[in-house]
């Protein structure tokens, strides 16, 4: 067990050292989400009455974060491909979902400094963030990146990779987004139970699943 | 026949297009492979032929 | 080999028996529903495809579980066999029930009907899952991939019903409509029963088809490898 956990540190200090010293993923992923939102004020009819459009907005905040998650994700396993450092990985005498822990806890990380740049610029452009808003923000990171680096994993095997990637994402995703955007409008207490119930399955079985899909 | 029963017809009908085209697309795939079947045939025939003729010579390696 | 994998024709016969019987029942027995006239027939069709579809993509992600703990080659094509026939009745359930939508709102498509909300989120899955197959070269590894994102999708199919029956509760108080009225008369129950067990059958019987056709578009491909 502990040694799984090394493992685990490990290979999260290699991918956040890795992004500190190349900084290829998490400012594109910051100017990104910015760039959303800016566009969605445009998209967004101008006279709508005041209170639809804080609900539209807090709608937009999802898709925008949604998106930029895909683009981090697409990018997850970059450095092992191109490195062609994988195949080394996956014979290392470790538990391979060490891997996917690994991998998930790198993009958490990712996906929280994002968010510390999206939501004050969420709250300046468009409306206040309120504490479920963020709740739900940080559980929906969880479920983003433990089905998403499985996701990537897969996309590796293909021939059209990062092409495959939000195709496979984005069914799944939509129970995140109900959640979120239901905990940021509605109820927060059944939205954000669902998305700890979406975590949690769904990080078990990408944990269980990650390692068939790399072995070859 | 009113509105409702025209729409209900319909779907039952798709119900039964779905199932037509499928087998419209089957019968492609066994001709398909009625050929292939026939292809092979030959080239098993022709290769008992062929195992007729003496062995090539075998150069020694190494 | 068991009986359901085994080719003959005692499936589609009993699944041509049993769907004429259901139709003719629908059309010419079964009394008209009180509410809401000859349109409610429309249901015995629509929820047996439906129900059919589920279990086709159940059926799949069995064969998926079954190789991943196995390993065995043939449950990767008894997989993707039972998903492309699960695909194809939910296309067929889409259909169906948009048809169905025209005739109670006259609208061509609703959000509020759970069900089909819940199947245009799988049909957008299982799409992608063909993408997925297409797109890598076949080996074990294609295999294994393909059985993980079959098996995700069986656990997609409750959590995207929890989540819709939720944002039902977001947005409408209460459903419009159910797609089972309460309770079902014992003919109508039986009607239904007669209509679910004829697409089941049919159902399996596309997918003993299917599954013969791809055996065989192997065996093909070895034999002309051998004989190459």
């Amino acid at each position: 067990m502990i040694a799984y956990l090394q493992d685990v540190a490990v290979l999260t200090r290699k991918d956040l050292l890795l992004e500190l010293r190349s900084r290829e993923t998490v400012p594109a992923m910051l100017l990104f989400v910015v760039a959303a939102l800016v566009i969605f004020h445009f998209a967004v009819p101008e006279d709508l009455e005041p209170g639809t459009e804080e609900v539209v907005a807090k709608g937009l905040l999802w898709i925008a974060v949604l998106f930029t998650a895909l683009l981090g994700l697409g990018r997850a396993f970059a450095s092992e491909r191109e490195q062609g450092v994988l195949d080394g990985l996956v014979l290392a005498p470790a538990d391979r979902s060490a891997i996917w822990l690994s991998k998930s806890l790198s993009v958490i990380a990712f996906l929280l400094l994002m968010e510390a740049v999206a939501l004050p610029a969420f709250a300046l452009f468009y409306t206040t963030v309120d504490g479920p808003t963020v709740a739900a923000v940080l559980l929906a990171d969880i479920g983003i990146a433990c089905v998403g680096s499985l996701l990537s994993a897969m996309a590796l095997a293909s021939k059209t990779r990062e092409l495959i990637l939000p195709l496979l994402f984005l069914p799944l995703a939509v129970p995140i987004i109900v959640a979120g955007v239901g905990a940021s409008i509605d109820d927060p207490g059944r939205f954000l139970g669902f998305l700890g119930l979406y975590d949690a399955i769904f990080a078990i079985i990408s944990w269980a699943a990650f390692d068939y899909v790399v072995v070859e | 026949m009113s509105t409702a029963e025209k729409y209900v017809t319909a779907a039952y009908l798709v119900v039964l297009a779905f199932v037509l085209l499928y087998v419209v697309l089957y019968a492609f795939k066994m001709s398909r492979l009625e050929r292939e079947v026939a292809e092979l045939a030959e080239l098993a025939a022709a290769r008992d032929g062929r195992q007729a003729e003496p062995e090539r010579d075998r150069s020694v390696v190494g | 080999m068991s009986w359901w994998n085994r080719p003959g024709p005692s499936l589609a016969v009993g699944a041509f028996v049993l769907l004429l019987a259901g139709i003719a029942l629908a059309f010419w027995w079964v009394p008209e529903d009180v509410d809401q006239g000859f349109s409610q027939k429309i249901f015995y069709i629509h929820v047996p495809i439906a129900l059919t579809a589920y279990a086709c993509f159940g059926w799949g992600a069995w064969k998926s579980f079954r190789l991943l703990w196995k390993g065995q080659e043939k449950y990767d094509l008894e997989s993707y066999t039972a998903i492309h026939i699960g695909v194809i009745f939910g296309v067929l359930t889409l259909v169906t029930g948009s048809i169905w939508a025209r005739i109670s709102w006259n609208v061509w498509w609703t959000w509020e009907e759970r069900q089909l909300v819940v199947f245009l989120i799988l049909f957008l899955f299982y799409s992608a899952y063909f993408m997925l197959r297409y797109s890598i070269d076949p080996g074990p590894l294609r295999q294994r991939i393909s059985a993980v994102y079959a098996l995700f999708g069986a656990v997609l199919i409750p959590v995207s019903f929890l989540a819709v029956r939720l944002l039902g509760t977001l947005l409408h108080p209460n459903p419009l409509l159910t797609t089972r009225g309460p309770q079902m008369s014992g003919s109508m129950l039986g009607t239904f029963l007669v209509c679910f067990a004829g697409v089941i059958a049919l159902g399996f019987a596309l997918y003993q088809t299917e599954l013969a056709g791809k055996r065989l578009d192997r065996r093909l491909r070895e034999l002309r490898k051998a004989l190459a």
